[in-house]
Parts: C-alpha cells; structure tokens; sequence
C-alpha cells in the first residue's frame, strides 16, 4: 500500500502535535513543535494539493502554460521546477514571516503554532495555489488585471487603491523594524550602513568590470559585510566614531526617509540590484543555517505554551488571541500579498501546469516552516527577556532595574543582572525594549549560532549577522517598494490625468516618488514617535491590510471556481475566505469602536481629546501640540482602516454579485484564455 | 554531480530575477534564426531592468 508510509507520517505528526498542544508546566523541546510541521505540511501537500489540483482546479500535463505557447527566452520561459521554486521562494519569504510570529509569541508559542500549521495548510497555500493557476491560465497577467477580467472594471480599480494603500503601511512597518532595531545601536547602524557603499562598489563591478558575474560580484560583496561586521565592533568602541552612529529613533527615521527617495531615482543597476543580490543570498543561507542550528541545538522551548495574555492586555500588542493573534500572524499562515507574486513572474516561468502544487502550495509550506523557526527561536529566549525586550519603555523604564522590576510584576521573573549581562553578550549598550521583532530575533539567531560555531565569544557576532541580515532585506524591500508604489500611483493617478502614466517621464515620476515616500513616511514617524513603540499601532494595521488583501484574492479565486461551473468545489476558497473575513472584520472593527483605548483608535482619540478639553495633559505627551498630534495620528489610522473596511466589504459585494451571476448562466463564463485562440471567452 | 550543480546555480541566478542565457540563445536560433540574439552582457542588462525598472516588484514583505 502506498499510502502507509504516510499513514505513519501523518501519526508521527499527530503525536508531536498532542505534546506540543498538550504540555503544561514542563518544558518542551523545540524538535516537538518542528517535527509536528513538517509531517503536517507533507501530509497537506501529498493530499489536500493533490485533491486540489486533481478536482479542483483539474490541472492537465497537456495544456500549454503560458511559458510554453509565449515562449521569448525572456520573461516567458518554461523553467526547471526545482529552479523555479528557488525564484519563487526568495520571491514571497521576506521579514514578514520572521516578524510576526516574534510578536505572537506573548500569547505563548502554542497559538501561534497552530494557527501557522492550520493557516497554512487551509489558508495560505490554498491562496498562492489557486492564484497561481488563475494566473497560469491567463498568460500570467497581475492581480489588478485578473480582478478586472473576471469582476469588472471598478472591482479592479478599488483593488488596486487598496494595494497601493497596504503597500504603504508595509513599508513603514518595515522601515519602522529597521529603525527599532539600529537606533542607539553603533555597531548595527554602521553595518548596515556599510552596505551602501558595498553595493555602489558592486554595481559599478557588475556594470563595467565583469558584467553578469553575479556569484562573484555577491562572495565579493559578502566578505565586506563580514568585514564591515567585525570593523563594526571597533566603531561602536571608538570614542570618534562611536556618538556619530548611535542616531535616536527620530534622527534615523529622517534618515531612512531621505535614503527611500533618493534610493528609489537611482538607477537600478547601482544600488538596487547589487544589494538585492546580497539580501537575497543571505536570506536564503541564514533561513538554511537556523533550520540546521535549531537541528543541532534542539533547544528546549522556555516560554510557556500559553501566557495570561491570551485575553488581551499583553505589553507587545493590544487585544486578545481572538482575531488579533490571527492578524498579527500574516506572513506564515497566509499572506495576501502573495497573490501579487503568485500572479508576477513564476506564472510566466511554469513549464507544467503539474509543477504547479510544488510551486504554489509548497513554497508556501515553506515560508510556514521559515515562520515556525522564528517562533521557535522567540520561545526558547527566557521569558523575561522576551518581555523586557518587546515591551514599550513608557512600561519598562530605561534601566535594566526597572526593566526586570516591570518584569517580574509581569510574572516572569529575572534579575536586572541577566538582562545587562544578555546585552553585553551581544555587544549592544542594553537590550530594553527593543521592540519590533528582529533584535529578538537577532539574540534568538545568536543563541542558536553561537551554541553551533564559536561558543559565547561570537554571540557579539552572531547577533549583528543576524541584524544586518534583517536590515539589508527589509532595505532592499523599501526601495524596490517605493519605485512599485510609484508605479502604482502613477496608474491610478493617470486615472484621472492621463499623461501622467507615462512611466519614463520625469516630472511625474518624481511627483509619484515624492508622493509615496510621504505616504509611508507619515507613518514611519507616527510610529518612531509612539510612546508605545509604534509596532503596537502599526502592526495590527499591516496585518488587518494584508490579510483582506489575501480576502480579496481568495474571492477573486472563488469567483472564477464559480464562473467555471466548479462551484460545488468552491468551499476550498470560499471556508478560508470566511475565516479571514470574520478576522480581519473584527479586528477592524475592534480598531474602530472596542471600548478600550488601548485597542480602539477612535476610544484613544476620544481619551486624548477629552482631557485636552479639559486642558489636561496624559502621558506621554508633553505639550498641548503633541495631545494635538496624537489625537490626529489616531483619527488618519482609523480612516484608514475605514478605508480597508469599505473595500474589502466592496469587493464582498462584486464577489457575491458575481457569483450569483456565474450560477444563472447555463455555460461556464470564466476568461481563461486558451493558447490556440488567444483571449477566446472558453466555453467548455 | 556537475548537473546538480550547474541547476543550483541556475536557480540562484533566477532567485534574482536572472533566466538561463543558454535558453534565451536556444530559444531565439529556434524561433528567431533570422535575428540577432543579444549578447551576454545585454541580456544580463534587459533582465536586470526587466526586474528592478519595470512594475512589478518581485518581492514581499
């Protein structure tokens, strides 16, 4: 019988799933929580992407992707598998999945694990899956195109504002990481400063010395960073040099701010491309040696399964596991933004529409697997120094006694010594409150490492490796994201004004540059100057937006099962497309009008506004202007997420419109177009 | 062994939005006898603004 071997796979799972879920007080070890993933994920891909491909989607070796029949060499080429899941795996895994988890590890690591594994399995995949056959069977074209073929035209503009909208806030979260983690930090901030030059070097290499010698440019690129790694130690030491790299928050979010615009004019070969070859090559061989270093260590799990702020209240994040757990964990379980990869360039590299379940609903498995590391890693930190770093300073203080003090009274108790002596371990002036995700990660990574190669003596190391590994892809992102936003604005501007489409034009290049640069900027400072740290207000907003934009998608999906005349089928996309609606609705709401000013942006704003009536000053503002700035910052986050709210229930509305439509018609209506007979309605 | 090898390559070349230049020339002697393909170096330059210049993005969060 073939199927015993996974018969045994799935019970091996189910064992490691039941200790994982069912350990209370003693301590776990990580391999239990590894080892349920990775059975599960083999048991969803060998049979729910089976089933899905076989019934569902009814994937033929014989159809001709649109690598085959548009065949140029170019952007169409029919592509090894293996080859192409490599493409499509450094494509969709960025800080994302390392990020969230960090920060839904206050819950315990129990939640988190198993909304990954259940997310993904029934979620995330699903979505990149059927994405990328939607695409696949339609030339390969963008989500906004596919939205417009199959819901009509002002489906696909309202999809494509709530893109450009969520393409906004990532990058501010992102740049917000960056800058929570290099700030008051000399060694971090002049290593990942150092790649600037690095980069320009290399692009000049790649330009006039040896072009296309990527593997060599990239080695050569990568024995700076270490150099500039070790260096940076006696930067940060030096009595010169040290005070000019330690920056505030502020100072550095001008920085990055000024940094995003002029990097996202320059040309592409100089700074973009090289520094995206670094990034994309320490990402995957960081990905890798974490999945091996936590083989080897098989560290035990000392956060608990489940923490008291399951029911809300938690310093990282405000709101209970239900919806905000599921919101704060996107990238991992299921992630809307995959929809624009799934629908970019590997549609148009495919080679088989059989490679299609390894592609789509593996390399999602995948990211999930990159997605429980990172929760591994926040969970075998000691509890009180997952707190003490991701809690906001108006709670901890600044010194390493008010820290372990605040703590404590938390109920994980530490001692001030252990968080002094953890940041002189990773060569960092203190390690308090730094929220946001990565230096949590980064001392996680440096735990793992340092047990594998050099001992304690390269914790130091090891900790800013994994910062500037961090830094240098959510850089690489902020940049190729600008100039996409700029695209996109540029679009929907054109909307209105036509000339300013024109995409090699300069004065409206600029316009839309300076444009969305502002855009995320006015959050990148919001949040460099929230009192609670920023990550608390933003997150839960990028997660809300990119989790409808996995919504949107799975409707988009829905709808075309129904206009195949498949909708028996449909409950594949339709049951993950509730579930994310009944989150991402909550959550939205609860950001609206929940009566607790820590969750609610309106229930804050009211707070703020009545006691500046009253002439009253709260903490932590200082003046009446910043009561002012306050009470604005929260009334822009709530319309914005208004704005989510009313396109994500718009394209509801097109979607069951659509679907009814699809059910009258006696013959299927879905567009997909056929290789023989281009952009012919298929009528089978 | 050198076929593992050169296809770990040729992924890590793709991962950056670079596509088998062999392919590219194969292709066009195929379909195109009549034009001539681009050299190495432009290739690598079509691609590289292919991926950076244009639309899309190629990467998440």
């Amino acid at each position: 019988m073939k199927h015993i071997a996974w018969i045994i796979l799935a019970i091996i799972g189910a064992i490691a799933l039941g200790v994982t879920a069912t350990a209370r007080g003693e301590q776990i070890n990580a391999l239990w929580i590894v080892v349920a993933a990775i059975s599960s994920f083999m048991v969803a891909y060998r049979y729910y992407a089976l089933y899905i491909a076989q019934h569902v989607m009814r994937l033929s070796p014989d159809r001709p992707t649109p690598a085959v029949y548009r065949a140029d060499g170019l952007d169409y080429v029919a592509t090894d598998r293996r080859v192409l899941f490599g493409h499509h795996f450094a494509a969709i895994a960025g800080a994302g999945p390392l990020v969230g988890p960090v920060l839904a590890a206050q819950m315990g690591y129990l939640p988190g694990t198993l909304w990954i594994i259940f997310g993904v399995v029934l979620a995330g995949a699903v979505q990149d899956f059927m994405v990328l056959f939607v695409s696949m069977r339609r030339d390969g074209k963008s989500l906004g195109e596919l939205v417009r073929m199959e819901m009509g035209p002002v489906a696909g503009t309202i999809a494509l504002i709530g893109t450009f909208m969520i393409m906004v806030i990532i990058l501010a979260v992102l740049a917000l990481i960056v800058v929570k983690a290099l700030a008051e930090s000399p060694w971090g901030l002049f290593t990942v400063a150092m790649t600037i030059p690095l980069a320009l070097a290399m692009g000049i290499y790649t330009r006039w010395i040896r072009p296309g010698r990527i593997g060599e440019v990239s080695v050569l690129g990568f024995i700076g960073l270490i150099l500039a790694i070790i260096f940076g130690q006696n930067v940060a030491a030096s009595p010169i040099w040290g005070p000019i790299f330690t920056l505030t928050p502020t100072q550095l979010c001008w920085l990055l701010i000024g940094y995003g615009g002029v990097a996202s004019v320059l040309p592409v070969w100089l700074l973009l491309a090289p520094r995206d070859y670094l990034s994309t090559f320490l990402k995957i061989g960081a990905i890798a040696a974490l999945a091996i270093g936590i083989f080897i260590m098989a560290p035990p799990l000392k956060m608990p399964a489940l923490t008291q702020f399951i029911d809300g209240g938690g310093p990282v994040w405000s709101g209970g596991l239900f919806p905000f757990l599921f919101i704060t964990i996107a990238c991992g379980a299921v992630s809307g933004f995959h929809a624009l990869i799934s629908s970019g360039t590997t549609p148009k590299l495919i080679g088989s529409e059989m490679d299609a379940p390894f592609i789509g609903y593996g390399g999602m498995l995948m990211e999930a697997f990159v997605a429980i590391m990172a929760l591994v890693g926040a969970s075998i930190l000691d509890p009180g120094i997952y707190f003490a770093m991701n809690s906001p300073a108006a709670l901890l203080g600044t010194s390493p006694e008010s820290a372990a003090a605040a703590v404590t009274a938390m109920g994980f108790p530490i001692a001030p010594e252990l968080l002094a002596q953890t940041a002189k371990d990773v060569g960092e002036h203190s390690i308090i409150s730094r929220t946001g995700g990565a230096p949590t990660l980064a001392v996680a990574m440096a735990e793992i490492f340092s047990h594998v190669v050099g001992g304690p003596a390269m914790k130091a190391f090891w900790y800013h490796f994994a910062i500037l590994f961090e830094a240098l892809f959510i850089l690489t992102a902020v940049d190729a994201g600008t100039r996409a936003g700029r695209f996109m604005l540029q679009d929907l501007i054109g909307l209105a004004v036509p000339s300013f489409r024109n995409s090699s034009a300069l004065v409206p290049g600029l316009i839309a540059t300076a444009l969305c640069v502002s855009a995320w900027g006015f959050f990148l400072y919001q949040g460099v100057t929230d009192p609670l740290g920023g990550v608390n207000t933003l997150w839960p907003v990028f997660g809300i937006s990119n989790q409808m934009l996995a919504a949107i998608a799975l409707m988009l999906c829905t709808v075309v099962l129904f206009r195949l005349k498949r909708e028996r089928f449909a409950w594949v996309t339709v049951v993950p497309t509730i579930w994310l609606l009944i989150c991402t609705l909550s959550a939205g709401w609860l950001k609206l009008f929940s009566a607790d000013p820590k969750v609610s942006f309106l229930a804050h704003a009211q707070l703020f506004s009545d006691a500046a009536a009253r002439g009253e000053l709260l903490a932590p503002a200082k003046t009446m202007a910043e009561m002012q700035r306050i009470i604005f910052n929260d009334r822009v986050d709530a319309a914005l997420c208004v704005l989510f709210l009313a396109v994500v229930l718009s394209l509801m509305a097109f979607t069951v419109r659509t679907c009814i439509q699809a059910r009258r018609s006696p013959v299927p209506t879905a567009r997909e177009i056929h290789p023989d007979i281009p952009e012919m309605e298929m009528a089978r | 062994m050198k076929g593992f090898f050169t296809r770990w390559a040729e992924m890590m070349r793709l991962m950056v939005g670079q596509p088998h230049y062999e392919s590219y020339v194969q292709h066009m002697a195929r379909h195109h006898p009549d034009r001539t393909p681009m050299n190495r170096t432009e290739f690598f330059r079509n691609r590289e603004q292919a991926r950076y210049g244009g639309k899309g993005s190629g990467r998440c969060c």
